[in-house]
């Protein structure tokens, strides 16, 4: 697929992913708006300038492989998915509908084009990723294994088993990418369960920790860069995030973690997307 | 009896034969290990093919996790350690990663059941099969002796679509399935004709109740003797066809008697032909330590308790009809 280095090209798919997430949500009645808005500029990064994909032949053997590790953010996955040409756009607003093959959260067995595996299980993504890249190393291929993973989520102490793994066999394919938001269903993840130093954490077990603005392309772009250059040991992406970005009344509110917006509201957030994307691109 | 028994063997070292079988004929055959790899028979996979062994530690879950990602690769691992930790202790990794992704993956469950011995309740997988069997897409195979325990091992890797659980004991027991014996996963093994009652049995219990048939015989009363080696798909058949011929089943196992052999093999009754059961097993409790004929005796696992069993209850089953 033909990679998009222009930051405000990257910053108008994203925008456009929000509003088609705001909209699903909402014709599903259900689903989590607040992380699926907040990873709208990571996704968009990454489908559109980093990854090594062919959305016309999603299952070509080279392709680089992301593991969405934290399933409930399936809007955003389905949406840049449709948007990179998976699959129909139309498609999206069956989500979470009977028969509909955008499951609530991502299943192998609807044969969507472009899911790699299943999950909704928090803290599974990492040993799957590393897996694939343990493969990938004794078989020489250059294949590059990407996780998308909560702040939340880094509490499953199976994300830590796996960390000390990738550690270990020196998997440097392998690029987690964590959205701190900073934020989970109870509450700030500071007082649910604290989960700082985060960079020290992920240092001491052998990674290479790289920090970036979440909402920041060339910034996010720049992340992907240096953990491509990155040798002898597997990278994490610490993208600071705003649960919710792109929707000022519902940034950083908890409350929105699960929740998907009414019609009214729906239509109260679009316009706000277009303003806020407005006010973004003035600033590129 | 018609059947030779060879030196006592254990059904993990049969394991680790198909194994390596397995992996001398396909080159995508992985083998993870979870720091017993001795213990549970997946040393000499490791000797042989060093690059095709990826030791994790201990951490069960990311093991399951692993070979799931491994499977999406294309390659066919086999994920193995006590039953206790691969099937129990990674259930949902099991479930979501490996199960509802339908990935060929062998989930190896070793030292299953009471007979681990003196270990005591929390290395004794008794609950394993009721886990693993309710699980969508899952395969669930118990061989009875390390001769079957390998030709299952290499059938499953070698012939098997989707996740399969294989489970095996840790005792050495006696190895006496006769090599022109067919063995076909789904398929059940008539080991023994008789039409008075049926023991059904898996795993180690297979050779206890053909001994438990030898002393029946002598009381007069011929027993029926079934190997279920694969527990899931059950083979519904030849349970319909013993319940039937003889219309009294015993399901012997060393597992709860709830939700394993004795649960898979009363479903299949109670739908298509409800007859006199009786479920010999671990009643649900927790083991204990001991010598494994001793653990094996208290819950009337042995040849003689099974013996005795089945004739008090065909007799009382003769009086009442």
């Amino acid at each position: 697929m033909i990679k998009i280095s222009d930051p405000r090209k990257l910053l108008n798919i994203s925008y456009q992913t929000r509003a088609l997430i705001v909209k699903m949500l909402s014709a599903a009645g259900s689903g989590h708006t607040g992380a699926s808005l907040g990873l709208a500029d990571i996704f968009t990064c990454l489908y559109f300038n980093e990854l090594n994909h062919n959305p016309e032949n999603p299952v070509w053997p080279d392709r680089d492989r992301v593991i969405l590790s934290i399933g409930h953010v399936a809007p955003v996955f389905y949406a840049t998915l449709a948007q990179a040409g998976y699959f129909e756009k139309s498609e999206l607003f069956t989500l979470r509908k009977f028969g509909s093959r955008l499951q609530g959260h991502p299943g192998l067995d609807s044969r969507l084009p472009g899911i790699e595996t299943s999950s909704g299980s928090l803290g599974q993504g990492l040993s799957i990723a590393t897996g694939m890249a343990i493969v990938a190393k004794k078989s020489s291929s250059d294949i590059r294994v990407f996780s998308i993973h909560g702040d939340g989520e880094l509490q499953e102490g199976q994300i830590w088993e796996a960390a000390m793994a990738a550690a270990h066999y020196n998997l440097d394919n392998i690029t987690a990418i964590v959205d701190l938001n900073g934020v989970q269903i109870d509450g700030p993840t500071r007082e649910v369960m604290h989960l700082e130093p985060l960079a020290a954490k992920w240092q001491a077990f052998g990674w290479n920790v790289i920090g970036c603005d979440g909402h920041n392309i060339s910034g996010i772009l720049n992340a992907f860069r240096q953990a491509r250059a990155n040798s002898g040991k597997p990278s994490v992406i610490l993208a600071r995030t705003i649960m919710g970005k792109g929707i000022k009344t519902i940034e950083n509110d908890h409350h929105w973690h699960g929740r998907a917006p009414s019609p009214a509201e729906a239509i109260e957030f679009l316009c706000q997307i277009e303003e806020i994307f407005r006010d973004e691109l003035a600033k590129i | 009896m018609i059947y030779n028994k060879r030196e006592n063997r254990p059904t993990r070292a049969g394991f680790g034969e198909g194994l390596l079988e397995a992996g001398l004929q396909n080159h995508h055959v992985f083998a993870i290990g979870a720091d017993i790899t001795a213990s549970v028979g997946v040393d000499r996979f490791a000797q042989a093919f060093p690059d095709r062994f990826v030791s994790l530690g201990i951490a069960e879950q990311n093991c399951a996790g692993v070979a799931a990602g491994m499977a999406l690769m294309d390659k066919t691992p086999v994920f193995t350690t006590y039953a206790v930790f691969s099937a129990i202790r990674a259930t949902d990794q099991i479930r979501i990663s490996i199960c509802y992704n339908n990935l060929h993956v062998l989930i190896g469950g070793a030292h299953a059941g009471i007979s681990v011995g003196p270990d005591g309740a929390t290395h004794q997988a008794l609950e394993d099969i009721a886990v693993m069997r309710c699980l969508p897409n899952m395969t669930v195979l118990s061989p009875c002796d390390a001769t079957q325990a390998s030709i299952l091992t290499r059938m499953a890797i070698l012939e098997e679509k989707g996740p399969v659980y294989l489970r095996f004991g840790r005792e050495a027991v006696a190895d006496f399935t006769p090599p022109e014996l067919e063995t076909r996963i789904g398929k059940a093994q008539l080991l023994q004709p008789g039409n008075h009652l049926t023991l059904i049995a898996t795993g180690h219990m297979v050779w206890e109740a053909l001994k438990a048939a030898e002393m029946l015989s002598l009381k007069g009363i011929n027993a029926r003797v079934i190997n279920m080696h694969t527990i899931k798909p059950i083979d519904t058949d030849a349970i319909l066809k013993a319940a039937k011929e003889t219309r009294l089943i015993i399901s012997i196992e060393e597992h709860q008697v709830s939700g394993g052999l004795g649960s898979a093999i009363a479903e299949v009754l109670v739908e298509n032909c409800p007859v006199r059961m009786e479920r010999i097993g671990i009643p649900d409790c927790f083991g204990e330590s001991g010598k494994p004929e001793e653990l094996l005796d208290k819950y009337g696992l042995t040849a003689e308790k099974i013996a005795r069993k089945a004739e008090s209850i065909y007799r009382t089953t003769q009086i009442s009809s």
